[in-house]
């Protein structure tokens, strides 16, 4: 089937990728900013992304509750689970800006503080600042996508983007294209915008998921698969510490984000708390343990003192009632419906926790300040930034600002007035997207993605070392795989083909994780190498990035700021 | 697997198969019970549970995801 092009290029100053927090925020700020916005959502705003059902830990400063300054907060920001591969400045703008939204999301209407006061617990170390803000998120996506549409932004789902245009001439972001997934045939549409704002979120599937062949059992968005950062890349945007591995550690084998909002303690079978932290369960702190001991569960395991629970035999009838309650704002309300299922009853049963597979959040675009990264015009926020994370506030809060400054910049920038129709991206990939969907046999995208996954965990991933021979061998294989795939996958309807570009852009991922761990000749943090086992103090504070050149990768380190 | 919806129950309002995350559902027609195309797709963000307006979906969980637990009063 020759794929069906949709005629009617749509017009607007900034257009947003992805619906999830940052984008809905992005959207948000940039309406209010005066600018015509559309979003583009390959499922649907309401309930897409790693937010879909709620959260329940925003990070935050606010001055009157939590005491100490914004540099305290900030540090601890730095030593918590979403710190560390920062840059300072974009840590100390975020936490400047994070009570203003927070105080709009309440007015809103998500409960930021559902007990009255603001309330900072989970996620924290003893005797140490709380910078947590406790809030009921489970309607927070509905109530964005309320507060979007009432400002005039125009919400196109079902709509994943799948690559941005530049100018040629100027290299300037003129406009994007995407699938439309509604009908099982696709149609290609594609967007004039004088901006971009990218927030595509996390890279789910890249690795292997903790249960063999169920790649969709992750504990963020499985649909989230690093699609911006690969359209980013294509038009010469930086990418930044995309080489230091991140994970994240929950319930065995069902994967799900909210270590935080269980109050117990992490211990081993007998009930000895594992971790130095605590030892009776507490609800103001957690257990951080394995927000910062990452090995934990492996340590365990390899020394004979595994498997580790999360212990909430001793937590407190009203601490218990507080944590359902918790897990439910989280938007953790499966594991509450399959502990009912499995009749599991916390007060006499432990659940086994390990670490999951590992994620690039925060690991992806670089951006200033104001949001923007190197190529004019195009935008970033939320988890596939690659120089700031704070989750779920950083999303609400760099998607404001991004909003802000890519409405500005729309604004003072002039149409294009070349037709995008013809634009040599959109007719070599329609092209390309043709092929797959004419193909009658061959692989379907879920070979390509498995593919992926192997060689991510076998060649450049957490279980085995990292070094220069096994690193150029997994660059060297997903080459191939991408050879052998070329002239061979083939797919049957448009969900299929949004999947197999999703299994493509992972691909592409892959690749540049292999690149970039090849040259941080060093161990640090999970990116551990058996040629360099120590860690390099030349390359303190100092983060790679990738961009792409004339076709090939070139890197370079710089200092954080 | 995933979600499993009660055809007596359903209203054909295709809420569910417009709000889903991964798109397990595919297009919906109008008035009718969406299929699960793409059932191994799921999150299980139960979603389409919470915002079913009849309550007619329910959702599997596979085996494989299965909790794995101790019992500490049995153990000892």
């Amino acid at each position: 089937m020759v794929i069906a092009v949709n005629k009617e290029v749509k017009e607007c100053d900034v257009l947003v990728v992805g619906g999830g927090i940052a984008g809905l925020m992005a959207a948000i700020a940039a309406a209010d900013q005066g600018a015509k916005v559309i979003l583009c959502d390959k499922s649907d705003s309401r309930r897409s992304g790693s937010g879909a059902t709620g959260n329940d830990h925003f990070n935050c400063y606010i001055e009157e509750a939590q005491g100490g300054t914004l540099e305290e907060c900030r540090k601890e920001l730095d030593k918590s689970m979403v710190g560390g591969w920062a840059d300072p400045k974009l840590q100390t703008i975020f936490l400047e800006r994070s009570f203003e939204v927070v105080q709009d999301w309440n007015k809103w209407g998500i409960n930021m503080r559902p007990h009255g006061e603001w309330e900072f617990n989970g996620h924290a170390f003893p005797d140490r600042m709380r910078i947590f803000l406790k809030y009921d998120g489970c309607n927070q996506k509905a109530v964005l996508t309320e507060q979007a549409r009432k400002r005039g932004v125009v919400i196109e789902n079902k709509t994943p983007i799948t690559e941005f245009l530049v100018d040629e001439k100027t290299g300037k972001v003129v406009g994007a294209m995407g699938i439309c997934i509604a009908k099982l045939e696709p149609e290609i549409k594609v967007y004039k915008a004088k901006a971009i704002i990218s927030a595509t979120g996390n890279t789910s599937r890249l690795y292997p998921s903790i249960t063999g062949g169920m790649m969709f059992n992750t504990a963020h968005c499985p649909s989230n698969a690093g699609g911006g950062r690969i359209a980013a890349y294509k038009i010469g945007a930086e990418l930044v510490n995309l080489e230091i591995p991140n994970t994240h550690a929950g319930p065995k084998y069902m994967e799900r984000c909210g270590k935080a909002t269980w109050i117990g303690v992490l211990s081993d079978r007998n009930g000895k708390p594992v971790g130095p932290f605590v030892t009776k369960p507490n609800k103001e702190l957690g257990d951080v343990t394995a927000d910062v001991w990452h090995s934990v569960f492996k340590d365990k395991y390899k020394d004979g003192t595994g498997p580790v629970f999360m212990n909430c035999t001793e937590t407190a009838p009203e601490d218990m009632e507080y944590m359902l309650w918790g897990l439910k704002c989280e938007g953790d309300t499966s594991i509450l419906d399959a502990m009912e299922k499995q009749n599991v009853d916390l007060k006499e049963d432990i659940v086994e926790f390990t670490q999951y597979e590992p994620i690039m959040i925060g690991r992806g675009i670089q951006i200033d300040e104001k949001g923007a990264t190197n190529v004019p015009g195009l935008y970033a926020a939320g988890d596939e930034v690659g120089n700031f994370r704070a989750d779920i506030g950083g999303a609400a809060i760099y998607g404001r600002i991004s909003g802000e400054n890519a409405a500005i910049y729309a604004l003072e920038t002039a149409a294009y007035e070349q037709d995008l129709l013809a634009h040599s991206v959109v007719q070599k990939q329609t092209a390309f997207y043709s092929e797959i969907m004419e193909r009658k046999q061959g692989p379907s995208w879920k070979e390509l993605n498995m593919a992926v996954q192997q060689i991510m965990n076998d060649y450049a991933g957490i279980n085995y070392p990292r070094s220069e021979s096994m690193l150029q061998a997994g660059l060297d294989n997903l080459n191939a795989l991408e050879e052998n795939a070329k002239g061979q996958l083939c797919c049957k309807d448009s969900h299929e083909l949004m999947r197999a570009v999703e299994a493509y852009d992972l691909l592409e991922v892959g690749k540049l994780v292999c690149i970039t761990a090849m040259e941080r000749k060093e161990s640090r943090a999970m990116h551990r190498r058996s040629d360099y086992t120590f860690t390099n103090p030349l390359l303190d504070d100092m983060f790679l990035t990738v961009k792409n050149v004339d076709g090939k990768p070139e890197m370079s380190w710089r200092k954080k700021y | 697997m995933p979600p499993v919806i009660n055809e007596e129950k359903c209203i054909g309002c295709t809420k569910c198969a417009q709000i889903c995350c991964m798109d397990v559902f595919g297009p919906a027609e109008p008035k009718q019970t969406p299929q699960v195309r793409y059932p191994e797709e799921c999150w299980h963000c139960r979603a389409c549970v919470m915002d079913c307006p009849v309550g007619a979906i329910d959702l599997r969980y596979p085996l494989p995801y299965m909790l794995q637990t101790t019992n500490v009063s049995k153990a000892n």
